[in-house]
């Protein structure tokens, strides 16, 4: 098992012929995904590393019926090509582009729920389930993906992709493998957040510990506390919260775009707060966490 | 982008919501002049670019043009949260018989445009919410729908009107949402909104903030007179305005949002959560530091010399940290190649100068061969970000 992407993930690339899309597009084939086609409007007929490019979604979808979309594109189109992609009926779609402004990504978001499908991002680097499928360009080349991630049972959603690889590192130096990671995007606005894949993580049988990492600003963090109690969650969610510092200057941005403390909201200590009362152990340096997960899963 | 009050109202006005009568004026004598023309008894209010003006004696009324001359010298002389007050609006005094809240914003929770609306107007917001949560209605709006004529309407009534003025002020909440989607605004603000004795509603105040990332889109801004700025909450140090100088090389990576502390502790750090990470692993070993300083999207080799160049000059500096995450996409032999080439133009010996580096990703075979040339000490992901940061503070705490 491992959640959102597996063995069966049929990946389109939005933007294939884009520097940064092309290359995760190489590094994803080399993980072994099923990487069936690529969009660029104008581009069609061309390939990407032996991946036939296209003008439309539908024609992939239609053509190789491809499940998993992976939206590299500037900014300004990215929502148009994302509601192309959820008129396509793909059912996953990852957006990897940041800097969306938070209109666009409303809309992308209200279509998608209407239709039933899932939204990664914006700002999200990918997500991986290792040893079966990765979208995106999470993880990085093929050497250093399979140095970073081994398979196993920690599920882990983050709202960086740096530290999600980071993470996962760790944890494989201490041979605790992962079932599915998460980058879920660092944006103020994202589709699927903590709360929408703890339920997720709980279906699945190879999930035995989830791992949050957490910043200041906006309310995931809050809203999965509440959903662990309303609940009762049964499997160990451990957190960390990187950027406590930032609750001592309001008003100023760090990281990311999300990251940003104003009159008192989305400070790391209220985080701290809500995730204790819903019984998440809160690590406060990454040695304690892999403590925390070795704990967890005697 | 936080726009000033008149700026707002300059928006308010072409969207056809009413706003007092008034004028913009930089110096006393120019205030004197307004309030002459306008004939009446005046408001003079500071434009900042910070909320509690008010209390700080930014906004005062006069009864004449050299009363009004008299309390503009006051205002002007002004610091308000660190802002000095360079500019002020006077308009004609409004006579209030109730004052209201409209606003809208984005609920990161539902992840939908949200009004909001009550019938105490006046004070801030959050105060609002804090004593009297139930004088507060919020209303989730449906981005491709925006706001309905109903909907308006719910907001008006929860400001506690009826009849006539239901409606006006319902069809202001519409007009205040579709500003807030045509501008592509964070938030948009009328507080108070003013019912006044003769049964209209002004706004006497406009907040609006717009999205920097949708400021592309908006070319109209510049012929209404609203310049692209960056907002900051406080004045950038000369060491932040040279990163910034470095950002701008080339659009490459997202090096360079810089931040300075006074420590001792240079630091060139993993961007995004990374850094928040590091920065936190620094101080709970009891590190200063000098800088936040995050690279990450794969910047050049040029961008990376030039800030570990900014940061090795910082006066009182001891040594240099540059701890990343495991990187994805950003090539670990290209920032060290930068971080070298910077030591070497500035006639420092990379082998004798306290500086760690620890990371690792992609490229990191390359990085570490360069690094182990120049003699600089490197962690590799056997080491935690935790354990090169303790590192790193130990190593100029000798």
């Amino acid at each position: 098992m491992s959640i959102l992407i597996d063995e069966k993930t049929k990946v389109l690339v939005q933007g294939i012929t884009g520097r940064e899309a092309s290359l995760f597009t190489k590094y994803m084939i080399d993980y072994d995904t099923n990487v069936i086609g690529g969009v660029t409007p104008g581009k069609g007929g061309q390939t990407v590393h032996r991946v036939p490019v296209f003008d439309c979604v539908s024609d992939v979808v239609k053509n190789f019926g491809a499940n998993t979309s992976i939206v590299s594109v500037p900014p300004r189109f990215a929502k148009d090509a994302a509601l192309e992609a959820v008129d396509a009926n793909i059912k996953l779609i990852v957006i990897f582009t940041e800097r969306i402004p938070k209109k666009d990504v409303v809309l992308i978001l209200d279509f998608a729920e209407q239709k039933n499908t899932k939204v990664i991002g914006p700002n999200s680097l990918g997500i991986i389930s290792p040893g079966k499928c990765k979208v995106g360009a999470i993880g990085g080349p093929q050497n250093e993906t399979k140095k970073s991630y081994m398979i196993g049972p920690v599920g882990i959603a983050s709202t960086s992709g740096g530290m999600t690889t980071e993470i996962a590192s760790l944890l494989t130096n201490n041979q605790i493998g992962q079932s599915t990671c998460i980058s879920v995007g660092g944006d103020p606005i994202v589709g699927m957040t903590f709360r929408e894949l703890l339920p997720l993580f709980e279906k699945d049988i190879q999930t035995k510990t989830i791992v949050l990492f957490c910043e200041p600003g906006g309310t995931q963090e809050e809203d999965a506390a509440r959903y662990i109690i309303e609940h009762s969650y049964s499997k160990p969610v451990i957190a960390f919260i990187g950027g406590r510092f930032v609750d001592e200057m309001p008003g100023m941005r760090f990281g990311h775009a999300g990251v940003i403390v104003q009159k008192g909201k989305g400070t790391a200590k209220g985080k701290v707060e809500a995730f204790k009362k819903a019984g998440v152990l809160v690590a406060d340096t990454l040695t304690q966490l892999v403590d925390y997960v070795k704990d967890s899963l005697r | 982008m936080k726009l000033y009050e008149y700026e707002s109202k300059t928006i308010f006005k072409k969207e056809g919501i009413l706003i007092p009568d008034g004028y913009l004026a930089s110096s006393p004598e120019e205030v004197e002049k307004i309030a002459n023309n306008l004939k009446k008894e005046v408001a003079i209010k500071a434009q900042i670019l910070a909320t509690g003006r008010g209390k700080a004696g930014g906004i005062l009324f006069a009864k004449n043009p050299k009363e009004a001359k008299q309390l503009a010298n006051k205002i002007f002389s002004l610091k308000i949260k660190g802002f000095e007050v360079e500019k002020v609006l006077v308009e004609e005094r409004l006579y209030p018989s109730s004052e209201l809240f409209l606003g809208i914003t984005y609920d990161l929770s539902q992840k939908k445009p949200v009004a909001i609306s009550s019938s105490l107007g006046g004070i801030d917001i959050n105060e609002i919410s804090r004593k009297y949560p139930e004088k507060i209605f919020t209303l989730p709006i449906n981005m491709a729908w925006g706001m309905q004529n109903y909907q308006g309407k719910l907001l008006a009534k929860n400001m506690g009107l009826k009849s006539k003025i239901m409606f006006k002020a319902a069809n202001i909440a519409v007009k205040l949402f579709n500003i807030f989607s045509k501008y592509d605004c964070d938030l948009a603000e009328i507080n108070p909104l003013i019912l006044t004795q003769d049964g209209e509603l002004i706004a006497a105040d406009a907040h609006l903030e717009l999205e920097q990332e949708a400021l592309y889109r908006h070319k109209e801004l510049e012929q209404l007179n609203i310049p692209i700025r960056k907002d900051s909450p406080r004045i950038p140090t000369e060491f932040e305005i040279e990163a910034e100088k470095i950002d701008k090389i080339d659009h490459r990576g997202v090096a360079g949002r810089v931040v300075e502390f006074d420590g001792d502790l240079g630091l060139l750090i993993g961007g995004g959560g990374a850094s928040l990470t590091i920065f936190d692993a620094v101080r709970y070993h009891g590190g200063k530091a000098a800088n936040y300083c995050e690279i990450g999207g794969n910047p050049t080799v040029k961008k990376v010399k030039e800030l570990t160049k900014l940061i090795l000059k910082k006066p009182g500096i001891k040594g240099l940290a540059v701890i990343t995450n495991v990187l994805n996409n950003t090539r670990v032999d290209l920032v060290a190649r930068g971080v070298i080439l910077a030591m070497v133009e500035l006639d420092i010996n990379p082998s004798e100068y306290p500086v760690l580096f620890r990371s690792a990703g992609a490229y990191e075979e390359d990085g570490y061969k360069i690094l182990r040339k120049y003699g600089i000490k490197y962690l590799n992901r056997d080491y935690s970000i935790d354990q090169a940061a303790k590192t790193a503070v130990e190593m100029i705490s000798k």
